[in-house]
């Protein structure tokens, strides 16, 4: 068990720098996820506390040691990899009980652990078989009962679940969550799933271009995104953004096509601001004519049975508005609808700092 | 399974693959037949007349103490050379799998000895080991070797040995990064993580992950040494001193172009023939085994 600390890490790759200084502290037996679009530096990041890649700047701190010169090896942590890295020509019990001989334990201890671990993940009548002799979803299996069997006090994942169906991801997600509670030791999970992020981590490290733009629980995330890439990443569909102007008195905002809305509550002090609203498409709802706040042109009705999708556009401009809608709800393409919306739920973000302002 | 595209049936393809099987005919086949036939004949003394004496010439081999002796010794020297230049291939393809700055440089400077003709390879080496110019003798000299392989027959043997060893390495060299760069970056970094240094990763994941290409040029270094290395033997030591060098395809030369006993020489020429044969079946029958990732 340990906590592990990042401070000011930085990584470049010859001249070009990838990550930009990231700060954050991992708690003891916390499940911390690492999201954010391809390419914004999540496996660099991930594989530095590994001690796989060299750290250029920083400290990075697991318990209470300075790791960034030690090996992975001295550092005390499993990994499980995107494509499993099994060692082919080993048995499913030879690839867990590998780093477990090579560290010396007693033979009895091994055959202990490892039968242990197989019972966890399912895998006992699967032990002398070869990876190649496998599923996706056990090999990825063995993957983690690799990591298990060590008792580290990390683990990382880098998107282990990436390369499984979507039903296996699901159900692996799952007994990925069940197993760290159960053991309760301290992992950092890679995806750019926000959806795998938000229903396994306890917080959540949101990247964007090498930068931490938010970290906090999924819920945390969900209600105050801290920035506009935030409230965008997180949420499926996608939060709303649209322009508006808020009005003299900070008590109503205008928005690009002059319907007038209540203000979103925090909004006293932005009087005369152009700012983005930001609505997750779940708080818009339909309202008629006298409450309606605003109209919407619908373009795209998606019928998912539990919900309704609407795609649209703010009446009169350009701005893409999507509203989700419970149950099944019948409505025309192309016609009008009037929506309102709950001042709470109204993100106000600064258009040029993207950083909320309410 | 393969899955094979089916075209109408055209002599096209009969005529793409009919200057391989001519060359094939004409250069293999035909003296091929040659050989066997010779080998079926004793010439008389004076080369005037031939009998047809059906196996004898291969009898007379078996019973003739100078070629048990090459055979063995071609043993010994196919043996020595496989091993010698495929361990330092390994050594120095581990290296340069781990080396990431000026790798293709290095590896350049590698292949270029496979580039070198086998007589200029062999002349390299007698010139670096002349017992009176030789920059090595000269060396050895200062820890009480006397190097002298023009009598010596063990120093003749250990330098065709190291001369055609050395010829090898290259090949061996890039058939072994090539497979360790097959291997996925991530099961080398799964070993690291679980505790194992760089030797014990080398030995218990990445040694066993090339075992394919480790028996594939095993018999490509077997075939070599026993066919190949005429050159090399031809431009050090002619086979000498008194034999300790004639390995089998020598003694096929020396028998027949030199000793003119056309029948023993084509006799020898059909026994290392059915010996290739049975390393090419060997190789196409087990290399064709795959490591999966
Ligand atoms: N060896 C390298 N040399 C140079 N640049 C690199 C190297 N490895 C990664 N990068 C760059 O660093 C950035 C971050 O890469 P990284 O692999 O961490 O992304 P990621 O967030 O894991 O993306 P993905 O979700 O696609 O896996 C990328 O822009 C990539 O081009
Ligand atoms: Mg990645």
């Amino acid at each position: 068990m340990a906590k592990i600390a990042l401070e000011h890490i930085r990584k470049a790759y010859g001249p070009t720098e990838v990550i930009h200084g990231i700060d954050g502290e991992i708690k003891d037996g916390e499940f911390v996820v690492i999201v954010g679009p391809s390419g914004c530096g999540k496996s660099t990041l991930l594989r530095m506390i590994a001690g796989l890649e060299s750290v250029t700047d920083g400290t990075i701190r697991i318990g209470d040691k300075v790791v960034n010169n030690l090996e992975p090896s001295q550092r005390d942590i499993a990994m499980v990899f995107q494509n499993y890295a099994l060692y082919p020509h080993m048995s499913v019990f030879d690839n867990m009980s590998y780093g477990l001989k090579i560290r010396g334990l007693p033979k009895a201890e091994i055959k202990r652990r490892v039968e242990e671990a197989a019972h966890i993940l399912e895998l006992t009548p699967y032990l002398q078989r070869a990876p190649r002799q496998l599923s996706g979803g056990q090999r990825q299996r063995v993957a983690m009962g690799r990591a298990i069997v060590r008792e580290p006090s990390v683990f990382l994942f880098d998107e282990p679940l990436s390369n499984l169906d979507a039903k296996l991801r699901v159900q692996m997600r799952l007994e990925i969550k069940k197993l760290q509670e159960r053991l309760g030791i301290t992992s950092v999970y890679v995806t750019h799933d926000q959806v795998e992020a938000m229903t396994l981590g306890h917080r959540l490290m949101v990247l964007n271009g090498g930068n931490v733009e938010q970290f906090g629980s999924p819920i945390d995330l969900y209600d105050k995104p801290q920035t506009l890439f935030v409230a965008g990443f997180i949420g499926s569909p996608a939060m709303n953004i649209l322009d508006a102007v808020c009005g003299g008195d900070g008590k109503s905002m205008t928005l690009f096509n002059g319907d007038v809305i209540t203000a979103a509550s925090g909004a006293e002090n932005l009087a005369g601001k152009s700012l983005k609203a930001g609505m997750r498409p779940e708080h818009l709802h339909l309202a008629g004519s006298h409450d309606a706040q605003f109209s919407a042109h619908v373009d795209v009705v998606e019928q998912l049975g539990a919900d309704t999708i609407v795609h649209g556009t703010l009446l009169n401009t350009e701005e893409q508005l999507s509203v989700r809608l419970d149950g099944i709800q019948r409505l025309e393409r192309g016609s009008t609808i009037g929506l309102s919306v709950d001042p709470a739920n109204v993100h106000l973000f600064d258009p040029q700092t993207t950083q909320r302002v309410n | 399974m393969i899955k094979r595209v089916h075209f109408p049936a055209s002599p096209l393809p009969y005529l793409l693959v009919a200057p391989q099987i001519l060359i094939t005919l004409v250069f293999f086949i035909w003296p091929a037949s040659q050989a066997l036939y010779q080998s079926f004949l004793i010439e008389d003394a004076f080369g005037l007349g031939s009998e047809f004496v059906w196996f004898e010439n291969f009898q007379l081999l078996f019973e003739d103490d100078h070629y048990i002796d090459s055979f063995l010794r071609t043993a010994f020297f196919s043996a020595a050379v496989a091993f010698l230049s495929m361990s330092f291939a390994l050594v120095l393809a581990g290296f340069a799998d781990r080396v990431v700055k000026g790798a293709t440089f290095y590896r350049t400077l590698l292949i270029w000895p496979y580039a070198i003709a086998p007589v200029l390879a062999g002349a390299l080496w007698v010139f670096m080991f002349n017992p009176t110019l030789g920059i090595f003798p000269y060396f050895l000299q200062a820890f009480g070797i006397d190097w002298n392989h023009y009598l010596n027959g063990s120093q003749a043997m250990a330098l065709v040995i190291m001369a055609a060893a050395w010829k090898q390495v290259a090949y061996n060299f890039l058939f072994y990064l090539a497979a360790m760069q097959s291997i996925p970056k991530s099961v080398i970094e799964a070993a690291a993580i679980d505790g194992a240094g760089p030797i014990k990763r080398f030995s218990t994941i990445i040694f066993p992950l090339i075992s394919p290409t480790t028996f594939f040029l095993l018999v490509i270094n077997v075939v070599y040494a026993f066919f190949e290395t005429f050159g090399i033997i031809h431009a050090v030591t002619q086979g000498g001193p008194a034999n300790s060098t004639t390995i089998l395809v020598y003694k096929v030369f020396n028998d027949g172009f030199v000793g003119l006993d056309l029948g023993g020489s084509a006799a020898q020429s059909v026994i290392l023939m059915i010996l290739v044969i049975a390393m090419t079946v060997i190789q196409f029958r087990y290399v064709e085994r795959k490591v999966e990732y």
